[in-house]
């Protein structure tokens, strides 16, 4: 299903950061997409499950948990962190600032495993995993 | 024996809050009074989970070697890189940063901060428009009227609104929050919008269009549009109407300006209306950028104050020259130009963006870090610091460009020592390698 993904901070990710970012809270806090109570009906998702989330970026798999900032529907909501940064849009338009919010993404369910923190950055950048998929999606080259 | 220690500065996010309270227990930190959660974390973790040396990559795997290993290799690194960047500075002092700009120099490498990732298109704004900002103890005092745009403060500034701009009482708001109208504009029903008087949920992604809906009414345009943005036009008018009849205002904005299409757009056309506010309704009003980390404002100051340019400055041609888009981190990193960067007090690995990161790993990295975060799986060499705010005093600058003396609350670990040390020693070497 499409959505609008917005990335940002959350207090818990705050305090994530701050218990260190291989903590389980960092974790709990981050490795998240927060949806909307009747997005996630709609879906047939429960809390927890685990969802692919994809932009024209990359993809990633995080869990499904209800927004306590809700209503919003149409809206996804990532913590700003290492699985957010998977799918946000790189280029910057000359600013010197990705794009972090508002970019178009599809959610569905997946038996894919949630990586953790450190092990996303190796998966993804040390052993180039986002590479051969961005390749893939052909986009690597024309990111804009 | 226990102590308490007062007054001491949170170095965690841009309020900087100076009232609070740690307890320490021979050395240990055990406690800390008046902080949000997330302060309390930054002092409760702050101790544990520390390299005990400094570290080099020898065959693909961190390995402990002497500090002085460590800032000779650095040092090699940054000499023999061409166009080495110098990252981070939003976590340390003004003290550090000088050395930092002084060692971009030295290895005629970019340096920028974090600010290049949060409001470094409202740097570009305030550039192009100039702004009317204040003190946070001007918002206390004077404010009836606080909008928060596109940025929520419960969850990432979670003092922000019972020590500055809502609940305190002020000398001409005696009355705290009652004395004061909220309006918070996001497109989601954050628990700030939950506190505020009026939320405007307004249609992800359109806030430059509502910002000049608001400029067309003050200047006596018609809106011909039913809505605009999500929201009915005649509820806009209303919103006009209400925020006129206020005295003294002010625009908090975060990144949900900055991030999104638009970028420094966004906020040119915020600032344009707070002048149009001010010159056509007679509000007194002002904006100021809600800063992230504690010393980022500090690192525009110093950086600027160095080299004339708020962030992201080239040394590569022997002269400082600023150009965003070109010599911006994201970008430079975006376009695989840097063959060497050094992180300190920042975290790449959870603030870059995936093709940034993707070059970063390629290249060798200098990491300045205490705790093991998840830059080090691509990290050649790490130097653990001492934690500035906890383990050594430096200077900050608030959200507001106040200067605030941060304290020495503890000491610091064997073999950490301070980033201005250890900045001194790279530099030290850079200039007899170069
Ligand atoms: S609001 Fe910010 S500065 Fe104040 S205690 Fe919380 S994290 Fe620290």
């Amino acid at each position: 299903m499409e959505f609008i993904l917005s990335t940002g901070r959350s207090i818990w990710q705050g305090e994530g950061i701050e218990a260190g970012c291989d903590s389980e809270l960092y974790f709990d806090a981050c490795a998240r997409v927060e949806m909307d109570p009747d997005d996630m009906e709609r879906l047939g998702l429960k809390e927890n499950d685990a969802v692919k989330v994809k932009t024209r970026y990359g993809e990633v798999v995080v869990y499904a948990k209800t927004s306590t900032q809700a209503p919003h529907r149409g809206l996804i909501f990532m913590p700003f962190g290492t699985w957010a940064n998977v799918v946000v849009q790189p280029s910057t338009e000359c600013t010197g600032m990705p794009n972090c919010k508002c970019i178009p993404a599809t959610t569905e369910k997946t038996d894919e495993r949630v990586l953790g923190a450190h092990e996303a950055i190796k998966i993804y950048y040390a052993d180039g995993e986002w590479g051969k998929r961005a390749e893939e999606l052909k986009s690597y080259y024309d990111i804009h | 024996m226990m102590r308490e220690i007062k007054n001491v500065p949170c170095p965690f996010c841009g309020c900087l809050c100076d009232d609070g309270v740690v307890i320490v227990d021979d050395n240990k930190i055990i406690g800390t009074r008046n902080l949000c959660r997330i302060g309390h974390q930054k002092f409760a973790h702050a101790q544990k989970g520390r390299f005990e040396t400094p570290q080099i990559r020898k065959n693909g795997k961190l390995e402990p070697v002497s500090l002085d290993e460590a800032f000779d290799k650095s040092a090699q690194i940054l000499a023999n890189a061409e166009r080495p960047l110098l990252y981070g500075w939003c976590s340390t002092s003004a003290e550090a940063i000088q050395i930092g700009c002084e060692l971009a120099e030295a290895c005629g490498g970019i340096i920028d901060c974090t600010a290049t990732l949060c409001h470094g298109p409202s740097l570009l704004a305030i550039q192009d428009q100039g702004a009317p900002s204040c003190t946070l103890g001007e918002v206390m005092n004077r404010a009836d009227l606080v909008i928060y745009w596109g940025c929520n403060p419960m969850h990432a500034h979670p003092r922000h609104m019972s020590r500055y701009s809502v609940f305190p009482r002020g000398l001409f708001r005696k009355r705290g929050r009652r004395s004061r109208t909220i309006i918070v504009v996001d497109p989601r029903r954050t628990d700030t919008a939950k506190l505020a008087d009026l939320h405007i949920q307004i249609a992800p992604g359109s806030d430059h269009m509502l910002v000049h809906t608001f400029r067309e009414i003050i200047n006596s345009y018609d809106v011909t549009h039913e809505t605009v943005a999500g929201i009915p036009a005649d509820a806009i008018r209303e919103t006009i109407e209400a925020m006129g009849q206020h005295q003294w205002a002010v625009l908090f904005f975060g990144m949900g300006l900055t991030q999104q299409m638009g970028k420094d757009r966004n906020i040119d056309v915020a600032i344009k209306f707070i002048h149009e506010f001010n010159k056509y309704i007679g509000t007194k009003t002002v904006l100021m950028p809600m800063r992230g980390h504690y010393n980022v404002a500090g690192s525009n100051v110093t950086i600027c104050a160095e080299t004339g340019h708020p962030f992201a400055v080239d040394f590569s041609r022997g002269y400082p020259r600023y150009h965003p888009g070109e010599t911006t981190a994201m970008d430079v990193l975006y376009r695989g130009e840097v063959d060497a960067m050094l992180n300190i007090a920042a975290n790449p690995g959870t603030s870059f963006s995936n093709r940034a990161l993707a070059h970063l790993a390629k290249i060798p990295l200098i990491n300045i870090e205490p705790h093991n975060q998840q830059s080090m799986q691509i990290s050649d060499v790490v130097i653990p610091p001492a934690i500035v705010g906890v383990e050594c005093d430096g200077t900050a600058y608030r959200m507001d460009n106040i200067p605030i003396k941060m304290k020495k609350i503890v000491d610091p670990p064997e073999n950490s020592m301070p980033d201005t040390v250890i900045l001194g020693e790279i530099l030290k070497r850079v200039k007899e390698y170069v």
